[in-house]
């Protein structure tokens, strides 16, 4: 089945099952390995993608059920994002990663945290964010958002 | 963001939209970088490289350092370990792999301390597997640095040296007036300077000192500080190559149906039905290759991941179970409770215990362990391109030099025709170093005459093994005036040597001891540790730690329980059993820092000191009663590894550590029923997540001792601090992992 799909900006056709997950299209079809495999289940956030600015978790997103008018995120172009670039910043600062893996889904998820929420506390960071992280690179993540959102929040200050 | 790092795959990085489906051609693949080809920037480079020392003692080689002209002529095998061009770019080889503990910055720090040049201009390149060039290459026993750094040293002192004997040439002045910084030789005297890539030329035509001095630490501008990672800006933009982001030209992608009595044989598969599958191109059965019996299955092979799920689903396999123990969690636990009252194969043993004993020992507990998962959140996968005359394999592995041997042998390929490349390995923790998966991916590459990418599926990577495994402890102790006057240990487990159907364990497990702060046994007169091997169906193998993991949760809950029969406080009660100055300032430290002594009601402190792959590790556990539960207020943990080359890095991997501790503690393991593995994902396998997670104090040690394992030693010694901790609250002892916070 050919279905078109606007990805970072770019429509491309796609020749794939109407039930073939978001996540194998843009991993196997479309090329971006940036997105992670983790769980399937839409447990562990490791595919987790924006669509339409919303956090997904793309390994359960059947591509029929993407609107055709969908725009779809993913992390290759998440510094084109103002809140996206701050966190991989703040990410870096606060050296975050270890293997890395997970790391696109955590900031996919936060950057959508970011959105809603400008200025999130510890608690609304624990609430929103439940991606799972192997390494344990959890300590470092509070510190990272805060600065990010304090980041953002000075720079839009007039 | 840019990056230093370059791995096999790296040709891939800017063909950001590949596909099987032909929707864009796909740029080739590099391959591994030949001397030459990574000496782009400029013309003639300074390289140096090290023999192996086996080969170089083999070789009466006094000194294993040299450049390609002295080791060709020599007859030796050199690897090219540092390069430096004309331009006067460093470029590193790394030969062991980089799987979330910084790797591939620490080493360029050490070498840069040497070498006098600035760590940003240093490449890092990825080694292929060669154990001929590389010695081990095995990225397992928290080994990268405290293994790594006096050659390390040697070379970046080495190399630096020829330049500034080049330069000093130059200037017709004497070496020792001469000094080198950040990638320049100057001339103290006369301020006159030269760069290293005007250098390179004239010192690759030198021969390399024997022994040149190495700096003071005290000099040291490089180790001791927390340098940012090099491979961060890559792991927050999507690039980072993963095993399961290789893409070749032409391949497929494959899941395996295994067998879920581990040792099962396929009799009969119908593949009808997957095979009509859109994109389904191949069923063939396969196989893989575990501690040497091979362990069957049959893959789907597809044109992509979703549809070699899916044509799995629909695949009908028939096995042949035939003589193998249907094992279950409780026949395994029962099996090693009966062990336990078997004679041990005893390892460790000194006086008299049984006397020591005597008929009421103060401490007469048995200690309980799971099996638990890797659970790497790569899920395991391989990509291999085999042909009839050679074999590549692209994938995240822990031991590229076995899987190079491993494969050869298996395929019957000469080594030079097998190509084994590594990627970032998106978690590791002892699994990837198995060799089994790669073998796999080989073998149906193959059968399909194609590139193919097997992927285990989250299921695949809980449920087929090879494990942690669980371990039951059986301890007894006695106290003569406030000390321990005997330790009588036993622990019944799966041997990790000799583990299957067949094998018949004789010799005593050394590892029982493992964890222990074997100081201790200096100032205990009695002691007997032994254990008891089980042998069943169940694979397993290392998982973070290895056998401290359990063992630690055993010994520190046991010195803890001695420590309340002394009716002593626990970190004075310990004091008492070493001498060591360095020991005694570590425990010093800690109930310092975690404001042992001020301690305030309603508050339980609990403590625990380990000791795993040459470093020590004290931690304390702050817990307070929450509901009908406990919560973790906070954890302390102190690190002494000695030279502490990264701190960042370090408390990254303590930090890591504390916190797979705290699951394989309080949420996962791995069961069994009617034979196999219970088929588990992150919903019923439930790792830690954010809200989990107490507060993390991690301090770390400073002295000049040799360096010591840091990926490792922080994990043993959370689980048994957490459980004293909670005793010294509630006063119930918790002796069987997992257990519920919410319900102590």
């Amino acid at each position: 089945m050919k279905t078109k799909l606007t990805v970072n900006g770019r429509t491309h056709e796609v020749d794939a099952d109407a039930d073939t997950p978001l996540l194998w299209v843009l991993r196997d079809h479309l090329g971006l390995t940036g997105t992670k495999y983790g769980c399937g289940i839409a447990r562990c956030g490791a595919c987790t993608v924006h669509v339409d600015g919303r956090a997904v978790r793309s390994c359960r997103q059947e591509l029929q059920t993407v609107a055709a008018t969908a725009k779809i995120t993913t992390i290759e172009t998440l510094d084109q994002n103002a809140r996206g670039k701050a966190l991989q910043e703040a990410w870096i600062e606060h050296s975050v990663p270890q293997c890395g893996y997970c790391q696109s889904g955590f900031l996919m998820a936060a950057t959508s945290l970011l959105e809603r929420t400008p200025n999130p506390t510890d608690a609304q960071i624990d609430t929103a964010i439940s991606n799972l992280c192997r390494c344990g690179t959890y300590p470092r993540m509070h510190a990272a958002i805060r600065s990010a959102a304090r980041r953002l929040t000075t720079s839009e200050a007039p | 963001m840019s990056s230093n790092i370059r791995t096999p795959m790296d040709a891939a990085v800017n063909a950001t939209t590949l596909t099987p489906n032909g929707e864009k051609p796909v740029t080739e693949v590099a391959t591994q970088p030949s001397r030459r080809a990574f000496l782009t920037t400029g013309g003639t480079a300074l390289v140096l490289g090290f023999v192996v020392p086996r080969l170089a003692r083999a070789e009466g080689l006094a000194n294993g350092i040299m450049t390609p002209e002295a080791a060709s002529a020599a007859g030796v095998q050199l690897n090219a370990f540092v390069s430096i061009d004309t331009a006067g770019k460093v470029t590193l080889m790394s030969h062991r792999s980089e799987m979330g503990q910084g790797a591939y910055s620490v080493v360029p720090q050490i070498l840069a301390e040497e070498l006098e040049v600035d760590i940003a201009t240093i490449a890092i390149v990825v080694a292929e597997g060669d154990p001929q060039k590389y010695g081990s290459q095995l990225t397992g026993g928290s080994s990268t640095v405290r293994g790594g750094i006096t050659q390390l040293l040697k070379t970046g002192a080495t190399a630096r040296d020829m330049l500034v004997r080049a330069a000093a040439t130059r200037w017709n002045v004497a070496p020792d007036t001469c000094k080198a910084r950040l990638g320049q030789v100057t001339h103290t005297a006369s301020g006159r300077t030269l760069g290293y890539g005007a250098l390179v030329e004239d010192a690759a035509k030198l021969t390399p000192n024997k022994d040149v001095a190495l700096k003071d630490r005290k000099d040291w501008t490089l180790i001791g500080k927390p340098i940012p990672r090099a491979d961060t800006p890559l792991k927050v933009n999507g690039s980072a190559r993963f095993g399961i982001d290789v893409r070749i030209p032409g391949m497929l992608f494959a899941v395996v149906e295994r067998s879920p009595r581990f040792v099962g044989k396929v009799k009969s598969f119908d593949a009808t039905k997957a095979l009509l599958v859109p994109g389904v191109k191949h069923v063939v059965k396969t196989e893989r290759d575990v501690f040497g019996k091979m362990r069957e299955g049959v893959a789907v092979v597809a044109t992509s991941t979703w549809a070699a799920i899916k044509g799995r689903r629909a695949l009908v396999v028939e096995w042949d179970n035939t003589g193998i123990p249907e094992v279950s969690s409780a026949s395994l636990t029962a099996a090693l409770k009966t062990s336990l009252s078997s004679k041990p194969l005893n390892a460790k043993t000194k006086g008299d215990v049984a006397a020591a004993l005597g008929a009421t020992p103060a401490v007469d507990a048995i200690y309980e362990t799971p099996y638990q998962a890797h659970a790497c959140m790569e899920p395991i996968n391989c990509t291999a391109h085999v042909t009839d005359t050679a074999a590549e394999i692209w994938g995240p592995v822990q031991a590229p030099d076995w899987n190079r041997g491993h494969l050869a042998g298996a395929l019957k390929l000469p080594m030079e025709k097998v190509k084994v490349n590594m990627t970032f390995l998106g978690g590791g923790f002892g699994r990837k170093a198995f060799t089994d998966f790669p073998l796999e991916a080989a073998l149906v590459s193959r059968a399909v005459k194609a590139p193919v990418q097997v992927v285990w599926t989250r299921e695949d990577d809980l449920s087929v093994g090879p494990f942690r495994p669980g371990a039951i402890y059986h301890l007894r102790g006695a106290l003569k005036d406030g000390k321990i006057s005997a330790i009588e240990a036993t622990m019944a487990a799966q041997n990790l040597m000799e583990q299957e159907p067949g094998d018949t364990p004789k010799k005593p497990n050394d590892n029982v001891t493992e964890g222990l702060a074997e100081t201790y046994l200096e100032m205990v007169p009695n002691y007997q540790f032994g254990d008891v091997p089980l042998v069943s169906p169940v694979p397993v193998m290392w998982w973070r730690s290895v056998y401290s993991s359990t063992n630690s949760f055993a010994y520190e809950s046991f010195l803890d329980e001695m420590a309340r029969a002394a009716k002593m406080d626990p970190i004075a009660f310990r004091r008492q059993h070493f001498d060591s100055p360095r020991l005694h300032a570590l425990v010093d430290k800690l109930e310092s820092v975690s404001g042992w002594k001020d301690r305030k009601a309603g508050t339980g402190y609990g403590m625990s000191l380990t000791y795993c792959f040459s470093s020590w590790a004290a931690h304390v556990v702050k817990v307070s009663k929450a509901g009908t539960g406990i919560r973790i207020d906070k954890v302390w943990t102190v690190l002494d590894c000695g030279v502490a080359v990264n701190p960042d890095v370090i408390r990254q991997q303590v930090e890591g550590s504390i916190v797979m501790a705290l699951g394989a503690a309080v949420t996962h393991e791995v069961t069994f029923a009617m034979g196999s593995a219970v088929k588990k994902n992150f919903d019923t396998y439930q790792l830690p997540r954010l809200r989990d997670i107490p507060p993390i104090e991690v301090h770390i040690m400073e002295n000049g001792e040799p360096a010591g394992g840091v990926g490792e030693p922080g994990l043993p010694g959370l689980t048994p601090a957490l459980t004293n901790a909670i005793y010294d609250l509630t006063g119930s002892r918790i002796r069987k992992l997992p257990f519920d916070l919410a319900k102590v």
